[in-house]
C-alpha cells in the first residue's frame, strides 16, 4: 500500500520547520511501518518454527520429544541418526540419496536441453502449425496429471519400463514438462535478436546460433529450470511410488514412507532425523541460488 | 528467420511433438476410452459401455463422499491460501529495509512442502501430544485430537497447504512492486485512504495474478495426494478420502484400472468445468492494462 514517506516532502525543498500536518503523518507512518514488522516477524516465527523444532527434536531422545514445545534437546543425541541411517532394509539411506540423485541428474539435464530447443523453436521460428501446438502447451500446463496417469502407467508396462527409472526420465527430457517449455518461451521472448542475426549473417548455422548466442544469454533460465526440477524430483513422491516397485531402486521419499510404515511406533527420532536429512539438500540448494527461484517464479508466473 | 526452410522449427520442438503425442495425447484419450471398460490389468480391456459412470453416480458411496470431501477441501485450501498470500504480499511491499529476509523466510516452506518429509512432520506435529497441542497448552486450550476427529484432520492438509503459500505470495508481490507509483500518490492527494487506494487502486490492477494463482492453485488443489497418503491415510472415516486418492487405490491396489479412469474423466471434467467458468467470469472481472473497457 501506499506509505506517506513516498509522497512529496515539502519541508526538504524550502528548509522550513515541519509542520503540524507532516509531523503527525510522519508518526502515522512509523506506526504504520512498526505495525508491519510485528505482523511479519511473528507469522514469519510461527512458519519457521516447524522447521525449527523438527531440527531440534531429531536431536531429542524419543521420551523427550512429545514433552516439551521446545526445540533445544536437553540431552542432545545423534543416535536417532546413527539408527535413521542404517534403516529397516538391507541399504542405508546413503543408498536411497544415491537412487534420488540418479533419478534427478539425467531428468534435470534432459529437461533443460529439451526446453531449450523446443523454446528456441517456439521463440525464433514459424513453422506451420504453431499457434495450435503453442495453444497445446497452455493446455498441458492446466491439463490435471491425474487424467493421464493410468494410461501412461500401462504404456510403460507395455513397453517393459516398471521398475525402472525410466518413465521418470523420458517424458520430462521429451518437453514435457509444460511449466519449464512456457517459462524458457517466455524469458526467450524477452531478449532482443540483434546478436542471432549477426550471427547468421556472418554464416552460423541456427544449431550453432543456439548453442553459442542464444544458450548464453538464456543461462538464467535454464538455472531456474534446474534448480525447480532439483526441487520437484527430489519432493516427487507419487511418481516413484507407481514406478519403483524393488526397495533396492527406492529414492529418498519412498524409503521415509517405508520408514513410516516399518519403524516401530515408538522410533519417531530415527525418522525425523532422516526427515532432516532428506530436506538438507533442496535447503542448501534453495540458500544458493534463491534469486533464480524467486525469478523463476515471477517469469513464468507474472507473464502468463 | 529469413531462408530457412518453413520446417526448420518444427525439427527444433520435435521432442515436445513427440512427447505431447506419446505421454499426453495418447494416454489422455486412451483414458476416456478405458473409462468405458473393464480392466483388471491381465485379461484385455472389456467394454462395458456407461456401467462404471452409472456405478459412480449411482451406487458407489465411497465416490460420493470423496467428492464432497475434495470439494471442501479445495474451496477452503485455495481461498485461505491465496488470501493468506495477499495479505503477506501486501505487508511486504513497503519500504521495509528486511524485505528479502522475509521474503525468504516465508518461501522456504513452499520449496519444502511438497516433500514427504513434511508430511512426516506434520503427522509429529499434529499428533495428540505434539507440537501444536502443547503450543494450545500454553494458552490453556484443551488438546484437539486433529487425526481423530473426522472434522479436523482435513483441516490439517489445508493447513499444510496454506503453510506453503510462499510462491503465490511471490508472484503476487512482483505484481504489486510493478503498479505505477503515481497512481498512489496521485489518489493520495485526493484524500483516498490505504484501504480505499487498496480496493480501487491496487487489487484491480493485479486481477491477472489473482486470476493466474486462482487457476493454477485450484488444478493443483483437486490432485492433492502427498497429504492424505502420508499425514491421516485418508481415514478417520474417510473424512480426508480425496479423489486422487480413491483413484490410485482403485487403479494400483484393486487393479480395476476402468474404474479408475472412470473416477479420473470426473475429477477431470469439474477441474475443466471450473476452469472455464473462471476463464469465463475473468472478462468480467480481470482488468489488463492497456485494455479499454473502465
Amino acid at each position: 500500500m501506499v506509505s506517506y514517506s513516498e509522497l512529496p516532502n515539502p519541508a526538504h525543498n524550502t528548509g522550513d520547520a515541519p509542520t503540524q500536518l507532516e509531523l503527525k503523518l510522519r508518526r502515522k507512518a512509523r506506526i504504520n511501518s512498526a505495525l508491519r514488522y510485528t505482523v511479519l516477524a511473528v507469522i514469519g516465527l510461527i512458519m519457521v518454527y516447524p522447521l525449527i523444532w523438527l531440527v531440534g527434536a531429531s536431536f531429542k531422545t524419543n521420551s523427550e520429544m512429545f514433552s516439551s514445545p521446545g526445540f533445544w534437546p536437553s540431552e542432545p543425541t545423534v543416535q536417532g541418526y546413527i539408527d535413521g541411517w542404517k534403516t529397516s532394509t538391507p541399504y542405508t539411506f546413503g543408498h536411497f540419496f544415491l537412487n534420488s540423485l540418479w533419478i534427478i541428474i539425467p531428468k534435470t539435464i534432459g529437461t533443460a536441453i529439451s526446453c531449450t530447443l523446443v523454446a528456441y523453436g517456439f521463440a525464433r521460428f514459424d513453422f506451420p502449425g504453431k499457434n495450435i501446438l503453442f495453444a497445446t502447451v497452455i493446455a498441458t500446463l492446466l491439463l490435471p496429471n491425474v487424467v493421464t496417469r493410468i494410461p501412461q502407467y500401462l504404456l510403460f508396462r507395455d513397453i517393459g519400463w516398471l521398475d525402472s527409472f525410466l518413465p521418470l526420465w523420458v517424458p520430462s527430457a521429451m518437453a514435457g514438462d509444460a511449466f519449464f517449455v512456457f517459462m524458457v518461451i517466455q524469458f526467450l521472448r524477452a531478449i532482443p535478436r540483434d546478436m542471432e542475426e549477426a550471427a547468421r549473417v556472418d554464416g552460423a548455422t541456427t544449431l550453432q546460433t543456439l548453442i553459442f548466442i542464444v544458450v548464453p544469454m538464456l543461462m538464467p533460465a535454464l538455472i531456474s529450470v534446474c534448480l525447480f526440477q532439483f526441487m520437484w524430483t527430489m519432493n516427487d513422491f507419487l511418481g516413484p511410488l507407481i514406478y519403483i516397485s524393488s526397495v533396492e531402486k527406492y529414492p529418498v521419499s519412498l524409503a521415509l514412507k517405508l520408514s513410516i510404515d516399518t519403524t516401530e511406533a515408538f522410533a519417531w527420532n530415527q525418522i525425523l532425523a532422516m526427515s532432516v536429512l532428506a530436506l538438507t539438500p533442496s535447503l542448501v540448494v534453495f540458500f544458493m541460488a534463491q534469486k533464480y527461484f524467486i525469478e523463476g517464479i515471477s517469469t513464468g508466473g507474472v507473464k502468463g | 528467420m529469413g531462408g530457412d526452410s518453413k520446417y526448420l522449427g518444427l525439427w527444433y520442438v520435435s521432442p515436445y511433438i513427440i512427447g505431447l503425442l506419446l505421454f499426453t495425447a495418447f494416454p489422455f484419450l486412451a483414458s476416456f476410452y478405458l473409462s468405458f471398460t473393464d480392466y483388471d490389468l491381465l485379461s484385455t480391456p472389456e467394454w462395458v459401455g456407461m456401467k462404471n459412470y452409472e456405478k459412480l453416480f449411482t451406487r458407489d458411496r465411497t465416490f460420493d463422499k470423496s467428492l464432497k470431501v475434495t470439494l471442501i477441501y479445495v474451496f477452503t485450501t485455495v481461498p485461505l491460501k491465496l488470501v493468506f498470500a495477499l495479505f503477506i504480499a501486501v505487508v511486504l511491499n513497503y519500504r521495509l529495509k528486511a524485505i528479502n529476509l522475509f521474503r525468504t523466510a516465508y518461501y522456504v516452506p513452499s520449496i519444502l512442502g511438497g516433500s514427504i518429509a513434511i508430511a512426516v512432520l506434520w503427522r509429529y506435529i499434529f499428533a495428540d501430544t505434539g507440537l501444536v497441542n502443547m503450543g494450545l497448552a500454553l494458552f490453556g486450550v484443551e488438546p484437539i485430537n486433529w487425526f481423530g476427529d473426522p472434522n479436523t484432520a482435513l483441516f490439517t492438509i489445508t493447513l499444510l497447504r496454506c503453510w506453503q503459500f510462499g510462491s503465490a505470495m511471490v508472484i503476487f508481490l512482483a505484481a504489486l512492486q510493478s503498479v505505477d507509483k503515481s497512481l498512489y500518490e496521485a489518489a493520495a492527494i485526493d484524500g483516498a485512504g490505504q484501504w480505499q487506494i487498496f480496493r480501487y487502486i491496487t487489487l484491480p490492477l493485479i486481477t491477472p495474478v489473482i486470476f493466474f494463482n486462482l487457476i493454477m492453485q485450484t488444478v493443483q488443489a483437486f490432485q492433492e495426494f502427498n497429504g492424505p497418503y502420508i499425514i491421516t491415510e485418508g481415514g478417520p472415516l474417510k473424512s480426508t478420502y480425496l479423489l486422487p486418492l480413491y483413484i490410485y487405490d482403485e487403479a494400483f491396489k484393486s487393479f480395476d484400472m476402468g474404474y479408475a479412469s472412470a473416477i479420473a474423466w470426473v475429477l477431470f471434467v469439474i477441474i475443466m468445468v471450473l476452469t472455464l467458468i473462471a476463464f469465463w467470469s475473468s472478462k468480467k472481472w480481470v482488468y489488463y492494462a492497456g485494455d479499454k473497457r473502465s
